[in-house]
């Protein structure tokens, strides 16, 4: 089930971190404080996974494929080949406008053409966002058994359409000087989404 | 369950706090004579190391020998510091690795100085509870990375105290507030130090502090706010006495003396403009007295661009717990720093709600550190914090690239695995290099230390080895490795690379004993030699000035009471020091007056010249 009660899982996270968390486990031979230590960073990485729809969604997938990290998937998952030539696109308009400057900085026009196509870009993974936790997360609950891999196909679609689109917003950012850390944007920390 | 006391390792201030089992409240244990805050201030004297407000008191004297802020070098490199070690009185070694200084004709390094400061709360608490306490529960800031985290380890350990807990300094604020139920809900706090600046975003419900985010600025405090004003001060003097600095040949900026002088009237300054619109700095130079009024709108217009600093780190933490000001429900208000009303404005400001700082600011992360010990004794069992590491975790990939293993923000304790394998046939050495901050690139970020894995030797790509890095609930990392078609372990070399290795700090650890702290009956005749020096410069310069001011008689009198306290001084007498000193002080009084009257006439209005002496 992908629904989840966030009051309920919080309350359940609280419980289980309580129980294992190294404060209360101090007078504990070494060996045990060591298996309290990992059994606490399992219960912390379950609820940040747990707490986030997408998070939790790419988390399934992951279990359908058996897979235990990010890393190594058999085959990449692929993005719409429209999507990619719309990518290639704007890829190859940023490449023109930074051959074009020798300065090193951009016009207003083009930075105006890119701070517009970069937030089109925003709002579509936004609606790719909600679209992967609202009806798709709804269609796998729903979904019976042989309709399943249906559902993890539009998955690891909506997954891979999400992390082209974010590799191209950070490219946009940085291109715009605004993609180093003082701007606090996420797209360094979770860069392998 | 031993005892377990809190420390608030300060830039500026320390304080060691305890909770009262009578009341269940934390408390502050004074020194022996009521006073709460130890100055973070280490002299390193011929006759032994002194700590706290006798090594203030000789900041001025001794600029080279006492070291102050020190908490703004801990796992650090000369790099990183030598722009700010030109402003600093004594000196550090250029090098690589951590730094060292060159004080009282030794090396040091920062934990060593940070370990007598440790010391000395250690035996104000086991003065306190007439026992020995061997544990404590340390406060670092949030924002501190791994290397300043190990080395304020290391120097518990100096110190003969077992760090069994680093917490942050914001959320032990929030324990202290939480176990008086003063807040509830999203909480912002924002901590303004001496030298350090966080902000932190907890979310408090039924006894669980879980910190959604951590921002800050581990070199921005107090500090660089008497910085600026006492780089503007110096212009102004250069301006105004050009004609006896030329006279004299003098170059304030390269006077040791000179420059510590006028950063504490700087500071002082500051503190008195967070009360007063007004104040006056008066500040005796050899040959003049360089004396201004300045106004609480010209300070803030000085540390401006520092307290807008601060703002940056605050929106990128709401950011990373995604939530906007309106989602805060208080602002609690940490460091004395906080007290600069542009400070409090500024934060506001950016929360749309007024800050406020029920207990007091210097000492609210102290009395969260005791919570924290008294959690961890088991004297509390109801509450419960849970905490983040504040930059991301990564490995060095090809091309310098960072592979990001743990991102900031993340609830501690955490892991990750990762699975490496060899290259080359036969390769025994796998060789991986961890760093931190939130850059894509090697080199923009943080090098913690390379980790060497020895391995039995197999053809290439055969080795599978799973490494696994841990991140405790200190924020210390921590390393294991094995190579999976064996089972065994391998071997993991650390070479930290702004740390202490392993026997470094016995060393040091030794070295403790031999350079031990001078004993009480020293360090007592240090400050009475102390005071003597303080009150021997004080009356040949009112001589130097004011001479014609008294009759003859007056004058002989106080030369002959310089002589007797010059005599005292030469001896071990403490008792004999001090009475010649008190003789001094009171022989010149009467001329003291006499030059503040002179010297102010007019320039302070209604203002008694005692008042203004009585600043100093």
């Amino acid at each position: 089930m992908l629904a989840i009660d966030g009051t309920e899982l919080q309350r359940r996270f609280y419980a289980l971190a309580r129980e294992h968390h190294p404060d209360f486990h101090q007078a504990a031979p070494p060996e045990e404080r060591a298996r309290v230590e990992e059994t606490s960073a399992l219960v912390n990485a379950a609820y940040r996974t747990l707490r986030d729809p997408i998070a939790r969604v790419d988390y399934l997938v992951r279990l359908e494929e058996g897979r235990e990290t990010r890393e190594g998937a058999a085959d990449k998952p692929k993005a719409p080949p429209a999507l990619l030539q719309e990518m290639f696109e704007i890829q190859e308009a940023l490449a023109e406008a930074r051959a074009e400057t020798t300065s090193g900085t951009l016009d207003d026009a083009t930075r105006g053409t890119l701070a517009g196509k970069r937030e089109g870009l925003r709002a579509r993974l936004r609606d790719e966002d909600a679209r992967l936790s609202g009806p798709l997360s709804a269609r796998w609950d729903a979904a019976a058994p042989a309709e399943r891999a249906a559902v993890l196909a539009a998955f690891k679609e909506a997954l891979a359409t999400r992390a082209y689109l974010r590799t191209v917003i950070d490219d946009l950012a940085e291109a715009l000087g605004e993609g180093d850390s003082s701007e606090g944007d996420k797209s360094v920390a979770h860069h392998r989404h | 369950m031993s005892r377990i006391i809190g420390i608030d390792l300060g830039t500026t201030n320390s304080l060691v706090a305890y909770v009262d089992e009578a009341t269940g409240l934390p408390r502050v244990i004074p020194d022996s004579e009521g006073r709460p805050l130890l100055p973070s201030v280490v002299a390193f004297t011929p006759d032994g190391i002194v700590v706290g407000e006798a090594a203030r008191r000789q900041l001025a004297r001794r600029p080279a020998d006492t070291v102050y802020s020190v908490k703004r070098l801990m796992g650090r490199g000369f790099e990183d510091v030598k722009d700010e070690a030109r402003y600093l009185p004594f000196r550090i070694l250029p090098g690589d690795g951590l730094v060292r200084l060159a004080v009282g004709g030794r090396e040091v390094t920062p934990p060593e100085v940070s370990a007598a400061v440790l010391k000395a709360l250690k035996e104000r608490a086991e003065r306190h509870f007439g026992e020995s306490v061997d544990k404590a529960v340390v406060t670092v800031p949030a924002y501190f990375n791994d290397a300043q985290r190990q080395a304020t380890k290391d120097a518990g350990r100096i110190a003969g105290l077992d760090v069994v807990r680093i917490v942050n300094e914001p959320t032990a604020a929030s324990l202290a507030y939480g176990l008086q139920r003063l807040s509830e809900g999203v909480i912002a706090v924002y901590d303004l130090g001496g030298g350090t600046f966080d902000v932190s975003i907890l979310k408090t419900n039924d006894g669980v502090f879980e910190v959604l985010a951590t921002n800050g600025d581990t070199h921005l405090g107090g500090d660089d706010l008497d910085r600026v004003l006492a780089l503007w001060l110096l212009e102004d003097i250069a301006v105004r006495h050009h004609a006896e600095l030329d006279r004299d040949c003098v170059d304030l900026a390269r006077d040791p003396e000179a420059m510590q002088e006028l950063r504490l009237a700087a500071e002082a300054a500051k503190i008195r403009l967070s009360t007063e619109e007004r104040t006056t700095l008066t500040i005796p130079f050899a040959g003049f007295t360089y004396r201004r009024d300045i106004t609480r709108a010209e300070l803030e217009r000085l540390v401006e661009p520092l307290v807008t600093r601060t703002l940056g780190p605050a929106r990128r933490a709401l950011a990373d717990a995604g939530l906007e000001p309106k989602d805060i429900d208080q602002v609690v208000l940490v460091g004395g720093s906080t007290r600069v009303p542009l400070v409090r404005r500024r934060v506001q400001e950016l929360f749309g709600k007024t800050p406020h700082s029920q207990l007091n600011p210097d000492e609210v992360v102290a009395l969260g550190a005791a919570v924290q010990a008294h959690i961890l004794a088991g004297g509390i069992t109801n509450m419960l914090l849970l905490d983040v590491t504040p930059l991301s975790l990564g490995i060095e990939s090809l091309g310098g690239i960072v592979n990001v293993l743990i991102p900031r923000n993340t609830t501690i304790p955490t892991s990750a695995r990762e699975m490496f394998t060899t290259s080359v046939d036969g390769q025994t050495l796998v060789d991986l290099h961890v760093v931190q901050g939130e850059r894509e690139l090697v080199k923009d970020c943080r090098s913690l230390g390379r980790f060497e894995l020895r391995i039995d030797p197999m053809p290439a790509g055969m080795p599978k080895i799973e490494v696994t890095f841990l991140i405790d609930a200190n924020g210390i990392l921590q390393v294991q490795a094995r190579e999976q078609r064996t089972g065994k372990a391998a071997s993991i070399e650390v070479k930290p690379t702004y740390g202490l290795s392993e026997s470094d700090v016995e060393r040091m650890i030794e070295d403790s004993f031999t350079y031990a702290e001078a004993d009480v009956e020293t360090r007592m005749l240090i400050e009475a030699r102390n005071e003597a020096d303080t009150v021997l410069v004080h009356a040949g310069r009112a001589l130097k000035q004011g001479a014609d001011l008294v009759p003859a008689d007056e004058r002989a009198a106080i030369e002959a009471a310089v002589a007797a306290l010059r005599a005292a001084r030469a001896g071990d007498d403490r008792d004999r020091i001090h009475d010649a000193t008190t003789a001094l002080n009171r022989a010149t009084e009467h001329l003291a007056e006499l030059l503040m009257d002179a010297a102010l006439k007019g320039a302070l209005g209604s203002r008694r010249a005692t008042e203004i002496l009585g600043e100093r």
